[in-house]
């Protein structure tokens, strides 16, 4: 699948952003550990812009993004939709959320909308990932793992953030360092896990099922139906990824490991050495997320490239 | 609204194509009479990039693919048109956030309305079958709407209400009717032909359905070359027979 890089900056940076958003909610709703006012007004200014970005950005590609509005119409069939509607009903508790945790109201209301708060970010980062996940023409998305995946590499950027903005705040307890790399691991294990669900599934379309011609043999392409390439291929027709995925596998690897090194270093080095850390760590995560999000797309092979001369899908 | 319509009632009109990949020699006619027809009528414009240059780039609602299957002398060539199939569980229209892409009601054609159409593209996403076609210039998905403003339209000859690729085919290979009906032509026909939907196993129930072409027999295949010199012991065999051989030296 060809990545649009409007998609990729969406998904990786609404996900980091409704990660750290939904941090808050959950350390206000369980705990009285939020940081400090002036450490929340930048956390949340933050979660707040890369959520409204990513949305924005998500409008980049399409064709007539002034009509955007009309997306939030069909929630009752369309992924895409819930997305939609979900991301904006996050905002209303959310801001109310953020208000009274700054102004340091502490009492049953923050920490329901906390709460509130949290799950809202979730649930629209499943929307999210269910949008791949709900497409039975793409084999490598529609799989059980594409959701969790998309949830831990939330909750890992989104954790990050946090230690970044609790350490620079020096307001660090060592349930930020527990978050943050608890999370990076787990984002490495799932997505570890899903690469190997990838691998091991057969192919089993091929050009003779696609065609239904199978039964008169082996079928090939021999005359393409046209000279220059059109949209389907060159939108799901994508090679690249697939050709470079090991390379690019290790590199995902290597960068949030990195990031778990940092973090650990995080917990060890004093002061501003420890705010070098996590900003080392966040950079790593975040370039990770962003390699992870196109690998997803270019490593998927769409069912329609049996027509163009893929042997299996 | 892009939840699908109820069609599990019996008698529920399903219109669709049926072709026949036994007769279809890839002449492209139909191709090439859909992009006539529907770059002027509700699909208009159906935008070309750069159409005489290096790298043209066009939108087409049909498409026509040449396999080969089979090996050795076995092998036959087969022509495959490629177009909306008209899926009863059309995945294309349910994530359409939209309600942009529907299917309608009342005889099973799969739409794009281009006014609500945001230029997503997820709805190709969701096609198995490589369907629709995005057009660059206007922002918005087309597809094939089954000539939905030629077979209910008054004003051409009741002979002229089908389809433009079916009224273009040279050879009679594609057919047009309503397959929910099981008495109709074209459900006949596939009957008769044991016709087959696409890709069965990805489950959009594909209302087109495709003929198989025949298989071809021993009898009807080409005289081999070396016959030519022949067995006999004609005095021309004989004679090509000795000029082979000297030939040869
Ligand atoms: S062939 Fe593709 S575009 Fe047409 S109805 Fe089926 S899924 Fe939708
Ligand atoms: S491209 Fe248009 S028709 Fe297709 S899913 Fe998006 S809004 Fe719907």
């Amino acid at each position: 699948m060809h990545p649009a890089y409007s998609v990729i900056l969406f998904t990786s940076l609404s996900g980091a952003g409704y990660g750290l958003l939904g941090l808050l909610g959950l350390t206000a709703g369980t705990t009285t550990s939020l940081p400090g006012p002036g450490t929340l007004i930048a956390a949340f200014l933050l979660a707040f812009l890369l959520i409204t970005g990513g949305l924005l950005a998500s409008t980049f590609h399409l064709g007539h993004p002034e009509r955007a509005w009309r997306a939030l119409s069909q929630w009752r069939s369309s992924w895409l939709s819930r997305e939609g509607v979900l991301a904006l009903a996050t905002y209303p508790p959310a801001l109310i959320f953020a208000w009274l945790a700054i102004t340091d109201h502490d009492g049953g209301l923050l920490r329901v909308l906390g709460l509130v708060t949290a799950f809202l970010c979730a649930i629209t980062v499943v929307a999210t990932a269910m949008i791949y996940a709900s497409l039975a023409t793409i084999r490598q998305w529609h799989q059980p793992l594409v959701v969790p995946v998309y949830l831990a590499f939330a909750l890992a950027s989104g954790a990050t953030l946090l230690l970044g903005f609790a350490v620079l705040g020096g307001q660090m307890q060592p349930g930020h360092l527990i978050l943050a790399g608890g999370t990076l691991v787990l984002a490495l294990l799932l997505k570890t896990l899903y690469w190997r669900a990838i691998d091991q599934e057969p192919l089993d379309l091929d050009m003779g099922k696609a065609t239904g011609l199978g039964h008169l043999g082996r079928v090939r392409q021999w005359e393409g139906a046209h000279t220059a390439e059109n949209f389907v291929q060159q939108e799901m027709g994508y090679r690249i990824g697939r050709r470079h995925a090991g390379k690019l596998r290790r590199l995902i690897t290597f960068g949030l490991a990195l990031a778990l090194l940092c973090v650990l270093l995080t917990a060890v080095l004093p002061g501003s050495l420890g705010a070098f850390g996590v900003l080392l760590a966040l950079a790593f995560t975040l370039a990770a997320t962003l390699v992870e999000r196109w690998l997803f797309f270019a490593e998927a092979q769409h069912v329609v490239t049996l027509y163009y001369g893929a042997e299996r899908a | 609204m892009t939840s699908l319509p109820d069609t599990s009632a019996a008698g529920q009109k399903k219109l669709g194509l049926v072709i026949d990949l036994d007769t279809c020699v890839g002449c492209q006619a139909c191709a090439v009479s859909c992009k006539e027809w529907n770059d002027q009528g509700m699909s208009a414009p159906l935008s070309d990039r750069d159409p005489h240059g290096a790298d043209p780039l066009g939108v087409w609602l049909n498409r026509v693919h040449g396999y080969e299957a089979g090996e050795g002398a076995e092998a036959q060539g087969v022509y495959f048109p490629r177009s909306c199939l008209h899926c009863e569980d059309a995945a294309c229209v349910t994530v359409c956030p939209t309600g942009a892409s529907y299917k309608r009601a009342e005889d099973g054609i799969v739409l794009v309305d281009p006014d609500t159409c945001i230029g997503c593209k997820l709805c190709s996403w969701a096609c198995p079958y490589g369907a629709r076609e995005y057009d660059q210039d206007q922002g918005v998905m087309k597809k094939c709407t089954l000539c939905v403003d030629r077979i209910y339209n008054d004003n051409l000859q009741p002979e002229d209400r089908v389809p433009a690729c079916v009224k273009a085919c040279p050879t009679g290979a594609r057919h047009f009717g309503d397959l929910g009906d099981p008495d109709s032509a074209v459900s006949r026909l596939v009957d008769e032909r044991e016709g087959y939907g696409l890709l069965p196993e990805l489950g959009y129930k594909p209302v087109n359905k495709y003929l198989p072409p025949r298989r071809r027999d021993a009898a009807a295949a080409p005289p081999s070359l070396a016959s030519l010199a022949g067995e006999g012991d004609g005095l021309t065999e004989r004679f090509f027979r000795w000029a082979d051989r000297v030939l040869s030296r």
